[in-house]
């Protein structure tokens, strides 16, 4: 069954190659270790995957929410879509053009290849522009339904359709407080801005709009 | 080392050395310490439950205190039976057991043992833990208002939970508190989650690949993805119930409840949407709970048995695999619940195959055994022990699994006895074991091991004194949340119930002596030698306590992966992840 | 210390298995007939169940006992097949419980849900409420009149708010605390809940079951001895919840129709 070897140990002249279970994620050509501190990592990215993550699975709960509802009771009823969604859908879309240009703006004027700083701002400050219109437009939305008569707990349409709505605008918030971010760190006079803050908030920001048309498209087709 | 990392410079204040702290290894201690207000609170209220089953009509001396409605003259009422067992369910799943193994531990050692400066967002991690303890303020609120907490367990099934005062004391105020705190609890843990995988991604030292990671930071792993998805179901989930209860919404309240002589002003909602929201997040939460404590348990027994476990990507891979089976099983909650009984026995095949990577990583730690070299600490007692409670509790998860037993014992409290022991004990085992076993790295003090070794005996055995005999009142019928015992066929089960309060009362007791020999080795334990179990991975290569740069101005590069036991012929018998020594391994 | 745990292990597991054996605080006879297929899963389980826990711990201890106190150059083995053994084993037990148990045990959930309704099985309604069960029986016109949530006055006695003043059908209903049933005879239980969660338990039928409010559900069982049993609520409903009750009272065909004469005329 077992039997003992004598162990060997050696102490190598230059640093070994892998020993152990590696899966050789980033192994490098001549086999040397992986050199995370050359290319340092950039934790914003990643993050920002992993709360669009649990954002996105908030809102597919909500959706699951919404088609049992449906079935549960017999009061469903279809509500008018106010037309103002559809101008607060584009410039929602616009202003996620707008965050684009703006991001590539902040990245060549990190990369100092020769933009200026005040181009870089001025899209920004476009997008925010946009992202409170959109929010006043919701706003508007909100309005227009109270004024038919459809508040909160009226039927499971108006409810899911505030409730739907509301977060989403809480969280169209939340974007453009990291978009104040991004332009208060942009206007320090010493660079401290980084591309990957840039990119995280950019990325953000362009979930909201898909996330709206997803949600533009379930209040059209189901409430 | 990683340029993006926030570096923060020292803290200077107390305020923010010690309260305001970004500093994973302050905000992990912040977490347990946290942790181990809720599991004493949760503890007592345990007690005054157990006293109150077996003596129902006797006076508590000074809980009229606490509510006056509750407890007049100090006798409980039953309502307010039920606002504790709320309160204790509600405390130890989120504050206890959600805190201590993931986020307290994993706080503190995730960050080392990948050779990390902190966490990859630290102002964040602080905000996580100051959202959780608002959480906790807030759940405690319930106790002092007029109507006590809430009496709908902590399940909180609708409509019970939905309809507001009509339905019972403390179903008004303590309800919405109750509701409020668990929301905010689900945002401090999706920030926790999120900074969890964002460093075990991307902040790993040079040569720290993810195969080279320590079993418990892979739990800690595993552990966040599974929590990120399952608090994003919960928070919208007691949205809508505040919603119902505030804002005359019916998401889950159908029409026509006559309730307290009042017609209920809702319509058209679903009890059962509530079930499967909560138990959507209910069932990958249990997980939550027991994965860390796997992980835990992997580690310290690796180290107390100076060798390595038979596989390392075996014991990963079951734990991935748990945690993704997780998702798919929520239904076997609600076998009864009047939802399509075919729907029964498609959730019940994952459950039963659930057992099947539980069942693997229970015969690996048993078959690393073989051959060993264990040595017996307290924090190793209670890793053992980990094995003997979750094979304990495991095993009666077979029964509920299968929906046609379910039929029989659901709501008993063999559920009771199945879930106490692979949460209340099993996980709690893990706590005790990372405990012992980082004490001296966490404080710089060695605990007392006389007082470990009594602590784990008591434990070990009033454990299964407290939970055994619940299996066989389940398998008698006993029903479960009953304030008091009135129905014929409890009547010959009371013994047994007194039994096990005894017990409960002797083991409350004997953590008393945990809770000391904490508070006195803090202060006056010996001095902790930097690695004193001898152990491999990077936590071990930092003074006790570690500095607050962690690793300083010298990067750690990580040659091995952690479990390198069993090196004959070195100087000791194992080799420290940062050593590049080659080796063979001499296990055959 | 290691082998005073071992040993306390295999006496706890022993401890804890006498209890199961000896059978002292079991399930209650079995009253339906549909019963035996749980209890059948029971027994199987519990002996998988059994021989799993007992093995997992003497293991366990025979490990602790064997492999603690050694020596520092002590040699280090592995087990026998390794990790790749270990892993098959557990498919292969595991996967064969399933199978005996979980696939093949269906059979015993579908006879509860998934059997048939019996075409002579009569018909009661069970309504749960804070905190009692009441039930309804059709009377001699075999139809039950209309159940109104606004109508139901506790105080007096109109637990279901019937209106018979206006509907015929619910004149000669029949309204009870407690449940009576014939003996051997299929019953059709219509459950509705009248404000929160309740669940209908009876430990002698094997049958359990939640009333969702806002759901009306049917449950057909058929008991096979006579005596008074008791029906116990287990779904959390309220500060009453431990006090719920009502009981089930299987007669014989004779007796039964004497106690619906009498219910009749009152």
């Amino acid at each position: 069954m077992a039997t003992t070897l004598p162990p060997t140990i050696t102490t190598p002249e230059k640093l070994p190659t892998y020993a152990g279970g590696g899966n050789g994620i980033g192994r490098l050509p001549g086999g040397e270790l992986r050199a995370l501190a050359d290319r340092p990592p950039e934790p914003a990215r990643t993050g920002i995957w992993v709360a669009l993550a649990g954002i996105a699975m908030m809102f597919a709960a909500l959706t699951s929410a919404l088609v049992v509802r449906h079935g549960s009771g017999n009061d469903w009823q279809n509500i008018l879509i106010p037309r103002i969604l559809y101008w607060n859908t584009a410039v929602l879309i616009l202003s996620s053009v707008t965050l684009e240009v703006a991001r590539r703006r902040v990245a060549g004027y990190i990369r100092r290849e020769g933009v200026r700083r005040a181009q870089a701002m001025q899209w920004l400050l476009v997008t925010l522009a946009l992202g409170l219109a959109f929010v006043a437009g919701q706003y508007l939305a909100w309005l227009q339904l109270r004024a038919e008569g459809l508040y909160l707990p009226t039927n499971p349409n108006s409810s899911f359709f505030y409730v739907l709505t509301g977060l989403h605008v809480i969280h169209v918030i939340g974007g453009l407080g990291g978009l104040l971010r991004v332009m208060y760190l942009l206007s320090s006079p010493v660079p401290v801005l980084r591309k990957s803050t840039m990119d995280a908030t950019s990325y953000y920001w362009h979930f909201m709009g898909v996330l709206w048309v997803y949600l533009l498209l379930l209040v059209c087709f189901a409430l | 080392m990683s340029e993006a990392a926030v570096h923060h410079g020292p803290p200077q204040t107390f305020l923010r050395k010690y309260v305001f702290s970004v500093d994973h290894k302050v905000i992990g201690l912040q977490y347990y310490g946290l942790a181990l207000v809720a599991v004493f609170i949760g503890m007592v209220l345990s007690w005054l439950m157990r006293f109150h089953l077996v003596w129902p009509n006797a006076a508590i001396p000074g809980l009229q205190l606490l509510s006056k409605n509750g407890a007049p003259s100090g006798v409980m009422t039953p309502e307010y039976y039920l606002s504790l067992l709320t309160m204790h369910g509600t405390l130890m799943v989120f504050f206890v057991l959600t805190n201590a193994p993931f986020a307290a531990f994993g706080n503190y050692f995730l960050p080392i043992q990948i050779g990390a400066e902190d966490m990859a967002f630290p102002r964040f991690n602080m905000m996580s833990f100051w959202t959780t303890m608002l959480a906790f303020v807030v759940l405690i609120s319930a106790f002092f208002v007029p109507d006590g907490p809430p009496i709908s367990g902590w399940t909180a099934y609708a409509p019970l939970s939905a309809v507001g005062k009509d339905a019972g004391p403390g179903l008004d105020m303590g309800q919405n508190l109750w509701g409020l705190s668990i929301a905010i609890f689900c945002v401090a843990s999706l920030l926790g989650s999120l900074n969890f995988i964002a460093t075990t991604l991307d902040l790993r030292a040079k040569g720290m690949t993810l195969m080279r990671m320590p079993l418990c930071t892979w739990a800690w792993f595993i552990t966040a993805c599974i929590s990120l998805l399952a608090f994003a179901v919960l928070l919208p989930a007691c949205l809508l119930l505040v919603l119902d209860r505030v804002a005359g919404t019916s998401f889950f309240i159908p029409a026509g409840l006559q309730i307290s002589d009042h017609m209920q002003p809702h319509s058209g909602g679903s009890p059962l949407l509530w079930q499967h929201l909560f138990w959507f997040f209910g069932h990958p939460e249990v997980y939550i709970a027991i994965l860390p404590a796997m992980g835990i348990v992997s580690h310290i027994l690796i180290n107390s048995m100076r060798k390595p476990l038979l596989s390392y990507k075996v014991v990963i891979g079951s734990m991935m695999t748990i945690g993704f089976l997780s998702y798919m099983v929520w239904g076997h909650h609600m076998f009864l619940s009047g939802m399509n009984p075919f729907s029964a026995l498609v959730f019940s095949f994952p459950t039963l195959v659930i057992t099947i990577p539980a069942t693997i990583l229970t015969l690996i730690w048993l078959g690393s055994l073989y051959g060993s070299r264990l040595q017996i600490t307290s924090a190793s007692l209670f890793a053992l022990g980990f094995i003997s409670m979750f094979v304990s509790g495991g095993v009666s998860g077979f029964f509920l699994a299968q929906p046609s037993i379910d039929i029989y014992l659901h709501a008993t409290y063999f559920v009771v006895g199945h879930f106490h022991l692979v949460m209340g004990v099993a996980a709690i085992f893990g706590v005790f074991a990372g405990t012992y076993f980082w004490f001296p790295k966490m404080t710089g003090h060695m605990m007392n091991e006389t007082l470990g070794k009594v602590h784990f005996w008591l434990s070990f055995v009033g454990a299964y004194c407290i939970f055994m005999p619940f299996h066989y009142l389940g398998l008698a019928g006993n029903v479960r949340r009953y304030s008091s015992f009135v129905d014929d066929f409890l009547q010959p089960l009371l013994p047994v119930h007194k039994f096990i309060t005894i017990s409960a009362f002797i083991m409350g007791a004997a953590q008393l002596i945990f809770l000391f020999n904490l508070a006195y080795s803090r202060f006056w334990g010996p001095k902790a030698p930097d690695n004193p179990w001898d152990c491999t991975s990077l936590e071990w290569t930092m003074p006790s306590p570690p500095p607050w740069n962690n690793f300083g101005d010298v990067h750690p590069v990580v040659y091995h992966d952690p479990y390198q036991y069993g090196v004959e012929g070195a100087k000791d018998d194992f080799i420290m992840q940062t050593s590049p020594e080659q080796v063979k391994t001499m296990v055959r | 210390m290691a082998k005073l745990f071992a040993v306390t292990i295999v006496v706890i597991a022993i401890l804890s298995a006498i209890p199961i054996v000896m059978n002292y605080w079991g399930p209650p006879e079995d009253i339906s007939t549909h019963g035996h297929g749980i209890d059948e899963q029971l027994k199987d389980t519990m002996w998988e169940a059994g021989i799993s826990f007992l093995a997992s711990q003497l293991i366990l201890a025979a490990f602790i006992w064997q492999y603690s106190g050694r020596a520092k150059g002590a040699q280090l083995k592995t087990f026998p097949g390794g990790a790749k053994g270990l892993v098959v084993a557990a498919f292969v037990l595991v996967g064969t419980e399933i199978l005996a148990l979980g696939v093949i045990g269906q059979k015993a959930w579908a006879a509860v849900y998934f059997a048939p309704p019996n075409a002579n099985a009569m018909t009661i309604q069970a309504q749960a409420g804070q905190f009692a069960f009441y039930f309804r029986y059709p009377g001699p016109d075999g139809k039950f009149g209309t159940p109104h949530a606004d109508k139901i006055d506790e105080g007096n006695q109109n637990f279901f708010g019937l209106d018979p003043e206006n509907d015929v059908d619910a004149r000669d209903d029949i309204v009870s605390g407690e449940l009576a049933v014939p003996v051997n005879k299929p019953i059709s239980m219509l459950m509705h809940s009248k404000d929160v969660g309740h669940s209908f338990y009876v430990r002698e039928l094997r049958l359990q079951q939640d009333f969702v409010p806002g759901l009306d559900l049917t449950v057909h069982f058929t008991a096979t001895k006579v005596g008074k049993y008791e029906i116990v609520c287990t779904q959390l409903c309220g500060l009453g919840h431990y006090n719920m009750k009502a009981y089930l009272n299987v007669l014989s065909q004779d007796d039964f129709d004497k106690w619906m004469k009498d219910k009749a005329s009152q």
